[in-house]
């Protein structure tokens, strides 16, 4: 079936099979691999990508449920207050390692700062429990949100 | 991928082709340079607009060889990091080789930069002195009096950047012993504020990993493998297949080990594969359980060894043990582990019009599918070609002697007419149950103690699955029948132990084993770290004074663990935790680099542990790039602590029972709530830092535990007596 979907701000009509994931529409059909395949059970949240502003698992969002919807990927967080104060304070502390995550993590980290602009460690580590990184990026996460918290404040 | 750093080039001539140098050197090693590329496989390229590229020989796992690498180059140049770029280096094991491997091109063991450090400096150092020489000639001064920093060539009054000399320079003839820059010079080797060079790309989506590759009209490919290893197709029925939109076809691959499914697009290939029904011959596969392996290897572990290690003297040693006044004893078990990186494998194959064989593959040893693929194709190894793509981890995972996946890959476009090119995905599944796992290992240790609490003698048996026998790396680690990789850090260790006998007995390969990120030194430095504990309780001493005791005195290698360890339990503040909190710590040398860690925790074993801070000393010789080296630490810490907590492979009638992160649980960011890393100064040249972090971690925080009476002798720590917060 042709499915309108609204991505980075374009309009773009696909061709998908209701139950096909958002992730594989975003990756395959529109070629933009910013976004990451890590499990396909939402466990690992390399996929996550924000819907209407809120960060959603692509890989377990359904093609069928976007339609109307505004799907946001790292590709446009440059443009993005949040999410350019995250990547500065990504690159000042050279989070990344293998960097598979990080789009993920960047997602999320993003969705957090817009829902509290001034999270503590405990808070960082509570919203960001379902990215995983098996490089154990994780005290550079911890504090790049931190960082971007104060990057956003300043 | 590459930093545009020409600040005068787009005032140029558009029509005016570039000159390049190319600065490398030729298979035998000797120096060579020349200004095409068609001449030989270079370390550095630079162009006359005054762009340099490092050629980075290692794959980029996250570890930072392209930064690490670039750094050299740079330093020995006369460049900053904002002026060079990277590029990684095609498959050439006669000039890309890993000089520790021989040649053969791969990245492993912790050596990228231990075995580059002098190639990589040598070249920047040539390339220097040729840009140098040519500006000598131009201005007629003296070529000594010059000097290349932050890309300029200056002295003798003048000042040009280094691009305008390098068409000259291409016509000079390298020198074997280009002048190194002294330790004293250095501004970008051991600078703090240095970035690495893949930060960027890596967090805006424009990192290209292998799983990124998209040619055109190409297909993926799925493998619809056998739940149980040695199993292979005796049939199957892709009827139902055929409803999924996209799929193409699916054929058995020749090994039979598996179905490949062909479809437009990942998530066709997914669910044809999900659709075909394979019958499988089961009657040569694997059907034994994790209980009966772990049994085989601890039965082992009771019989005389097969291996005698250190050809010690093992009657004398353990008629000493059973003298001594007191005896400490310990069996340990230490189950399956996946590495299971974060991008699942996978690798792109095409043929060109030519008839070339092009694979894109994050290619952690080019040599090994470039071998393969010569007797798959039947063609001369030039007519095969390697791009090595970015990697999404691999923890030794992407290694394999057989080359696995990109023979899978290989496979399977060779059962097709190869005009559409092939794309291999993995999913986690795939991963987590397609084998190559950290081997089932058992330890058994006696530990004599005089009467005055030291250590008499010292009786350890090793049991376990060798990674290396069998392979073709067999010849690199195994001598008179012991797999290193089974007993590395044990009677090689810098600790000087009197009276000490380690034995090895090889038990049958439950499933398909490999090196895991630090190999034999995961399980052999938990059992000599959690033994010299439970050595220095029995003697009434503190830990680290204990340990200290059979260093201090010893050679260069024993002094150097010793400064870790006093570091560390310094800046660690051993002995004195938060209120509440307990500590324990471990040391050990891996890859010729030396840490240690103090683990504080708080919490109890029955209520939930959790782990407040890791503090780590690491002594890697020269800190080339001091926030990797801490990168690397931290990482690897995180690596070691996650599995030891709750992960492991096991086999139910020989198919594997776990299948993705809900039940291979991936560390997390609340569990270890802070890591500090303190790197010794060192003049040392460099060693390893991607796997010497996670040896000492799990021991230290079993140490800890252990002053909460749970001393975890088998992993992972969840399975046995030990919840976490």
């Amino acid at each position: 079936m042709a499915i309108s979907l609204k991505l980075n701000g374009e309009t773009h009509t696909v061709e998908a099979e209701p139950g096909t994931p958002l992730l594989w529409v975003i990756r395959d059909e529109l070629k933009l691999t910013g976004t990451k395949f890590g499990c396909g059970v939402a466990s690992c949240g390399a996929c996550t990508v924000h819907m209407d502003g809120e960060p959603v698992r692509s890989c377990q969002t359904y093609i069928e449920d976007v339609e109307g919807a505004e799907i946001t990927t790292i590709e446009k967080m440059e443009e993005d207050k949040v999410g350019a104060a995250v990547q500065q304070a990504w690159r000042e502390l050279d989070v990344v390692q293998c960097g598979y995550c990080q789009s993920g993590q960047i997602m999320s980290a993003v969705g957090l700062l817009r829902e509290n602009a001034t999270p503590t460690a405990e808070e960082v580590d509570e919203y960001m429990y379902g990215n995983a990184c098996r490089c154990a990026t994780y005290q550079r996460i911890r504090a790049g949100v931190l960082r971007a918290s104060e990057i956003l404040e300043a | 991928m590459t930093a545009n750093i020409s600040r005068r080039g787009f005032l140029k001539s558009a029509a005016a082709a570039a000159a390049v140098l190319y600065v490398g050197a030729t298979p035998d090693g000797a120096a060579a340079a020349g200004s095409s590329d068609a001449m030989l496989n270079p370390f550095v390229k630079i162009d006359s607009d005054g762009n340099v590229i490092a050629i980075i020989k290692h794959f980029e796992k996250g570890q930072g060889p392209a930064t690490g690498l670039s750094t050299l180059i740079a330093e020995e140049l006369g460049v900053t990091m904002a002026q060079i770029g990277y590029e990684f280096a095609p498959s050439d094991p006669q000039v890309y080789n890993n000089l520790f491997f021989g040649p053969f091109q791969g990245t492993g063991g912790s050596t990228a930069m231990a075995n580059s450090w002098m190639q990589y400096r040598t070249a920047g150092a040539n390339a220097r002195e040729m840009l140098i020489k040519a500006a000598a000639q131009a201005w007629g001064v003296d070529a000594a009096g010059l000097d290349i920093q932050e890309g300029m060539v200056t002295g003798g009054g003048q000042s040009a950047p280094l691009g305008e000399f390098v068409a000259a320079a291409a016509e000079i003839a390298p020198s074997e012993t280009p002048r190194l820059r002294d330790q004293t010079e250095w501004k970008i080797i051991g600078n703090e504020a240095t970035r690495r060079l893949d930060s960027p790309i890596k967090v805006n989506g424009q990192a290209k990993f292998g799983m990124d590759v998209h040619l055109p009209n190409q297909m993926v490919v799925m493998i619809k493998r056998t739940p149980q290893r040695g199993g292979v197709v005796a049939g199957f029925d892709d009827s139902a297949a055929k409803d999924v939109k996209g799929f193409i076809m699916a054929m058995p691959l020749p090994t039979k080990h598996g179905v490949a499914v062909y479809a437009e697009n990942t998530w066709a290939a997914m669910q044809a594969r999900a659709a075909i029904e394979v019958d499988w011959d089961m009657s040569a596969a694997e059907t034994r359980s994790s209980q009966e392996i772990r049994d085989e290897i601890m039965a082992a572990l009771e019989a005389a060894p097969v291996y005698n290690v250190n050809k010690a003297d093992t009657p004398a040693i353990s008629s000493a043990v059973d003298g001594a006044a007191q005896v400490v004893e310990k069996a340990f078990y230490f189950p399956l582990l996946a590495h299971a990186p974060m991008e699942p494998m996978n690798c792109t194959i095409e043929q060109t019009a030519e008839g070339d064989i092009v694979l894109h593959d994050g290619a952690q040893m080019p040599t090994g599918p470039h071998m393969a693929y010569q007797q798959i194709f039947g063609l001369p190894a030039e007519k095969i070609h390697i791009k090595t793509m970015l990697t999404g981890g691999s923890f030794g995972r992407r290694a394999t002697p057989d080359a696995d996946y990109q023979v899978e890959a290989g496979l399977a476009f060779v059962m097709t007419d190869r005009s559409r090119p092939v794309k291999l995905v993995w999913d986690r599944e795939d991963d987590i149950r397609g084998g190559y796992y950290r081997p089932a290992t058992g330890h058994k240790v006696r530990v004599g103690l005089d009467a005055d609490g030291k250590i008499a003698a010292w009786e350890h048996q090793v049991a376990g699955q060798s990674i290396m026998k069998g392979t073709a790396f067999e010849a690199f680690s195994v001598k008179d029948g012991v797999d290193h990789s089974t007993v590395e850090g044990l009677a090689d260790s810098p600790y000087v132990i009197p009276n000490m006998a380690v034995g090895l007995t090889d038990t049958e390969k439950a499933t398909s084993v490999l090196w895991w990120r630090s190999v034999g030194h995961t399980h052999t430095a938990y059992v000599m770290e959690v033994m010299m504990d439970m050595a220095a309780k029995a003697a009434g001493r503190d830990p680290v004074e204990f340990r200290l005791a059979y260093l201090e005195g010893g050679d260069k290698d024993a002094q150097r663990k010793a400064g870790v360890l006093k570091l560390a339990a310094e800046k660690g503040n051993w002995g004195n935790p938060a209120a509440g909190n307990v500590q324990g710590i471990a040391v050990h040398k891996s890859f010729g680099s030396f840490v240690a860690e103090v683990v504080e925790v708080s919490g109890t074993p029955a209520d939930g542990i959790q782990i407040e801070k890791v503090t780590a000393a690491v002594d890697c010789g020269i800190a080339v790039n001091p926030d990797v080296i801490r990168a690397q630490t931290e990482g690897a810490i995180g690596y070691g602590i996650g599995h030891a907590m709750r992960d492991q492979i096991t086999l139910d009638g020989g198919a594997v029972e776990q299948s993705n992160f809900p039940d291979y649980e991936p560390l997390r960011i609340s569990d270890i709530k802070a890591i500090e890393t303190h790197i010794v100064a060192s003049a040392e040249a460099p060693t390893g830092i991607g796997e010497p972090g996670t040896p000492p971690s799990a021991p230290a925080l079993a140490n800890a535990i252990a002053q909460l009476d749970v001393q975890v002798a088998e992993l992972p720590m969840s399975e046995n007596g030990v919840s976490f917060v």
